[in-house]
């Protein structure tokens, strides 16, 4: 298949292009959620992002709290931005993070005035960024702006036989494009944590890896008060036909194709090193993980299930994608493209790869994925240990 | 081309997935391997359901088994050649 050199997106003030074009408000705490709301409720075309931490938190926590809300703010499919917190520092702390991209921003606080009045200022603000938004145009924009992160989940072994290979056979075509690639899943790698370490392009790249596997499989450790057999496979696994998670990691790693990862990222770590595959170290929790990629600035995203996860995203589209013919048959309003012919072998991976890029390219173009009609938006923060 | 029951990912594994809704027992099964496009017939001893493994070989307490080319974990019960491999028989090497 010739593959198209481009789609059509919205390009933004600091030379990225997103796929969607949305006006979101952001909380940045918890007891901020209810303001939030009421705001996307008065005013059409925008969207709140509620979530359950932003108080108390520190260290490294409050660090990937910060990143995490600043880059959702800064990710290319999101138009403008407005941020609402209780206090002024925190809010104000985000608001000039996400300026630097030259997006509209603007920053509110409840702390003596209130939920109503500030509930009325933000949606007078709201309704001038998703009228001004609403005049975005989508316009050509080369593939190299596709920034594609995957996860799979509630995978089985359908998903290591076809539907991660499908994403690897993507990933294989893509990257000589220029599109910037991220997987993540740190936990679910376990069993095939030696073999995934080679993949890095450089002893930088393996180091890293090793040192974040290492560190995750230390806490765990330190954690578990058996072992993770009860949760790792998972029961939805099992049912799949996945018996150890060694089994689990060799089918999920086949999402990177025979691609090498150039760098390894924090959580919601925005990737610096240009063009190429990156590894996130993020949790296997399927909205956790799409969250951090999310926040790390990818503008579409590729998941592989087996069972039938139903996850989305309110800002990156989430592309589902099965080769289990009896999850296509039963949750067919969940999956946007179904490889099960793979397993027939009426279809060979090559044209399976072949109709996933088309799927990607109408999804950038506009196309709703099946988990955005459904309405499926959950942001869902990582939270690294207890607050103060 | 006959319709294909299993699949097997390397030609070194020692398991291979069933594809099809279910395998009865006694039944004789076409198996695709997909790393060098070969075929290979194998003859099932118990009901497995889709996308659960079955014994290539016959698998003794303390063998490996290989899917992907890789160790994907040890055998915990004796296997027989055409009987279902899973959690039953089956433990990880991690813990």
């Amino acid at each position: 298949m010739d593959i198209p050199k481009s789609f059509l997106g919205y390009k933004r003030e600091n030379g990225r292009a997103g796929t969607r074009n949305h006006v979101i408000i952001l909380p940045v705490d918890d007891i901020s959620n209810a303001c939030a709301e009421a705001v996307a409720n008065n005013i059409k075309g925008t969207i709140a992002l509620p979530h359950s931490y932003g108080r108390l938190q520190f260290g490294a926590d409050l660090e990937l709290h910060f990143r995490t809300m600043i880059g959702t703010g800064k990710n290319p499919n999101v138009a403008a931005v407005i941020v609402i917190g209780i206090e002024p520092k925190w809010t104000k702390k985000i608001v000039d993070a996400i300026a630097k991209t030259g997006k509209p921003v603007e920053g509110f606080s409840i702390e003596g005035v209130g939920d109503i009045d500030t509930i009325a200022k933000v949606s007078k603000k709201a309704q001038e960024f998703s009228m001004w938004a609403s005049e975005k145009q989508r316009e050509e924009c080369p593939i190299s702006d596709l920034w594609i992160s995957v996860k799979c989940g509630e995978s089985d072994t359908t998903s290591g036989l076809a539907s991660n290979p499908t994403v690897g056979n993507l990933m294989d075509k893509l990257e000589p494009l220029g599109v910037h690639l991220c997987f993540g899943e740190t936990s679910e790698l376990t069993g095939a944590e030696t073999v995934c370490e080679k993949r890095g392009k450089t002893p930088e790249a393996q180091a890293k890896f090793k040192k974040t596997w290492n560190d995750y499989n230390d806490f765990i450790l330190k954690e578990a008060t058996d072992d993770l057999s009860e949760s790792q496979p998972t029961a939805g696994n099992i049912a799949g036909g996945l018996t150890t998670i060694e089994e689990k990691a060799f089918g999920n790693f086949q999402k990177i194709g025979s691609r090498q990862f150039i760098d390894v990222l924090e959580p919601a770590e925005e990737p610096t090193k240009g063009k190429g595959l990156y590894f996130m170290d993020t949790s296997s929790a399927a909205a956790e993980c799409v969250t951090l990629q999310a926040a790390g600035g990818f503008n579409i995203h590729l998941f592989p299930t087996g069972q039938g996860n139903i996850i989305g995203n309110p800002i990156e589209p989430v592309i589902k994608l099965t080769a289990n013919p009896l999850t296509a048959k039963t949750m067919s309003e969940h999956i946007d493209v179904d490889v099960s012919k793979i397993l027939s072998r009426q279809m060979n991976l090559d044209q399976a790869g072949d109709e996933l890029i088309k799927a990607t390219l109408r999804v950038a173009n506009g196309r709703l994925t099946c988990a955005e009609a459904l309405g499926h938006k959950e942001f869902v923060m990582t939270k690294l240990y207890r607050s103060a | 081309m006959a319709s294909t029951d299993i699949i097997i990912h390397d030609e070194k594994d020692n398991v291979g997935v069933v594809v099809i809704e279910k395998i009865t027992p006694n039944m004789d099964c076409n198996c695709w391997i997909m790393e060098n496009d070969k075929s290979a017939k194998i003859q099932s001893k118990n009901e497995i359901p889709l996308g659960h493994k079955i014994a290539m070989v016959d698998l003794n307490e303390g063998d490996t088994i290989i899917k992907y080319g890789h160790d994907i974990g040890k055998v915990v019960k004796t296997i027989k050649k055409g009987e279902h491999v899973h959690v039953h028989n089956v433990k990880t090497k991690k813990w």
